[in-house]
């Protein structure tokens, strides 16, 4: 298990102050010119060896993201975006980082654009976390009042502006090129890639989208050193991870801890054990909406990180843990997020938006086994067509928890359809 | 797909819209965020602005937001259908969003809306299903215009209406003994200080 001293987060639940002076008192904006003298190539040289990848979902490597801007500033300005419209179902961590500890992301924010040459950033916050953005908006201007950001940030001879940029409801948003099109005005549509952000972003000029926490755990990597990160968790899955745990346990929470924690552990030790005990578990969604379920046969000996859920047919995600005891009625559960994406696609591509709502459709029927047998297929088969065909993952995302059910939960949709069939029959 | 849409008979006429001094002054500090000519950046905060002053959008808000920010009214018509914060039909006073996606729905989100349905009259209360409000280890999550007030079940949810239709602003965030996100009975981690 973590120890206290290896947590970042060390006002997590806003048990103390969260403006510049408490911030300060826990070690935010320490010495933050000594990090910026490291200049951009030794940041991201550091950023590298930690072994960090991106806290939002897929897990890419951001050392290596932040490497792809430009070497030179040219006739473009480069821009940092932080993707803070955090949506996916099971996932609210981003929110604590923002009401509760601010300044450590908006130091990170400083570090990154530094790092990648970058003199502007903004901060696309969903819209429904008002009262988080009032904090962060707050928190910047305290940064702006010391010296932190604006002209020659923290004395390093930088200029650094930061916004904050609110969001109106739309999951969409945070796909980073939906967010893009969402801050230059426009309905949050996702781009074809390529070009990539790096090359074509923000208004056509060089930019790169990182997650809240990815930025926000940035300056304690390169205070504390690579060497520190890299050492907790496991090998390509090092650090620490902000896990949320949700649905059927005693004490749902947030939570620091080590990457690779086994999930049974993290349940027991943080969230008080899922309601009933253990036996009691029927599946868990490990990483968010997005990723496919997983029976308690395997949240048994399951580690908690990129690559050993990836053996499961399952990811990380988020760190977004939704528990499901043996009351779930785990086909409505799955239905409710196909809801979710037929909401939330935005129109642009077909087998996402004809797809999203036909799947949901038939997930309803599931529910109530109102279907053939042979309609288990054909719907795993339509989630394959949406699959990798569309321009953005949210049709992937959406396939996913269905494929996930129909591997684990099959047999139980197949009892509901010979249920009703029965059932039907007799009358 | 979403795509909010109002029925024109539940759309009052609006004749005239013009943003107060104050909120002008708003929108210009929201425009000077964005390099120049990129001041169609500040739509989504520009169509807020409006919404907080009319307390909906009525097109004619739309087409005032068009005019400050130099976009063609079918471009803000396009934002202000697309993002499930506008309101394009008057509301209560307060707004209940109920999130019933999976974290909350397992954690009995459903109660929480019937409750919700049962209060809501267009006048003080309206009601609306939303999509994952981002509190789910705090479900069922039910924001009341700005604040999000969590860990509700029948009877809490119950409660904090009760204190709005008093007139009072019940306070936000957890309805049961617990400090934000942290375990109920107190934190497993972070205590050493």
């Amino acid at each position: 298990m973590l120890s206290d001293k290896d947590r970042i987060f060390t006002n997590l639940y806003g048990f103390h102050d969260w403006r510049l002076a408490g911030a300060r008192a826990r070690g935010a904006w320490d010495n933050t010119k000594a990090i910026l003298d490291k200049g951009p190539d030794g940041i991201i040289d550091e950023m590298k060896k930690s072994g960090l990848r991106g806290r939002g979902g897929a897990g890419f490597p951001t050392g290596l993201k932040w490497s792809f801007m430009p070497k030179e500033v040219k006739d473009r300005p480069h821009y940092l975006i932080v993707n803070a419209d955090e949506s996916e179902p099971g996932t609210c961590k981003d929110r604590d980082i923002l009401r509760h500890d601010p300044h450590l992301f908006i130091e990170g924010c400083l570090v990154a654009g530094f790092a990648m040459r970058a003199n502007a950033g903004y901060i696309y916050v969903r819209g429904e976390f008002y009262n988080e953005a009032q904090n962060l908006i707050e928190a910047v201007r305290e940064a702006y009042e010391a010296g932190l950001l604006g002209k020659n940030a923290c004395g390093s001879g930088w200029d650094f502006d930061l916004y904050v940029h609110r969001g109106a409801g739309a999951y969409i948003c945070g796909e980073e090129t939906a967010l893009l099109e969402s801050l230059e005005g426009k309905k949050g549509m996702p781009r074809l890639k390529p070009p990539f952000p790096a090359g074509s972003g923000l208004y056509g000029c060089p930019s790169t989208v990182n997650n809240v926490e990815s930025i926000a755990v940035a300056p304690t990597i390169l205070r504390r050193g690579a060497a520190w990160f890299a050492g907790i968790g496991r090998p390509n899955n090092t650090g620490t991870k902000l896990f949320c745990i949700s649905g059927h346990v005693n004490k749902p929470c947030n939570v620091e801890e080590e990457m690779g924690i086994p999930l049974h552990e993290l349940i027991d030790r943080h969230a008080g054990g899922v309601r009933g005990g253990w036996d009691n578990l029927l599946a868990v969604i490990p990483g968010g909406a997005s990723v496919p379920l997983l029976p308690k046969s395997i949240c048994d000996t399951v580690l908690m990180d990129f690559d050993s859920l990836r053996d499961q047919k399952s990811g990380l995600g988020t760190a977004a843990v939704i528990v499901m005891d043996k009351s779930t009625d785990v086909v409505k559960a799955i239905a409710r997020l196909s809801y979710f994406y037929k909401h939330e696609s935005c129109g642009q591509c077909t087998p996402c938006r004809e797809g999203t709502g036909w799947m949901w459709r038939v997930m309803e029927r599931m529910v109530t086994g109102n279907a053939r047998l042979e309609e288990i297929d054909a719907l795993e088969d339509v989630t394959k067509q949406v699959e990798g065909h569309t321009i953005c993952a949210l049709g992937d995302a959406a396939a996913w928890p269905i494929q996930g059910l129909i591997r684990h939960f099959r047999p139980e949709m197949e009892r509901r359809i010979r249920a009703r069939t029965e059932k039907l029959a007799a009358e | 797909m979403a795509m909010i849409t109002a029925d024109p008979k539940d759309v009052p006429h609006v004749e005239h819209f013009a943003f107060t001094p104050e909120n002008l002054v708003k929108a210009q500090g929201w425009i000077s965020h964005y390099p120049a000519g990129r001041q169609a950046s500040a739509v989504i905060a520009v169509l807020d602005l409006a919404q907080r002053q009319q307390g909906w959008l009525p097109r004619v808000a739309m087409d005032a937001v068009a005019k400050l920010l130099d976009m063609a009214p079918i471009r803000v018509y396009e934002i202000a259908t697309f993002y499930t914060m506008f309101q394009l039909k008057p509301r209560g006073k307060y707004l209940l969003q109920v999130c019933t996606t999976t974290p909350c729905w397992l954690r009995g989100s459903e109660a929480v809306m019937k409750a919700c349905q049962h209060a809501a009259d267009g006048e003080t209360f309206s009601v609306q299903e939303v999509e994952c409000l981002g509190g789910c280890v705090n479900a069922p999550v039910v924001q009341i215009n700005d604040d999000f007030y969590e860990d509700l079940d029948e009877t809490s949810i119950n409660k904090v209406l009760d204190a709005f239709r008093r007139g009072e602003t019940p306070k936000p965030g957890p309805q049961v003994n617990r400090q934000t996100s942290a375990p109920i009975g107190g934190a497993t981690t972070l205590r050493s200080e």
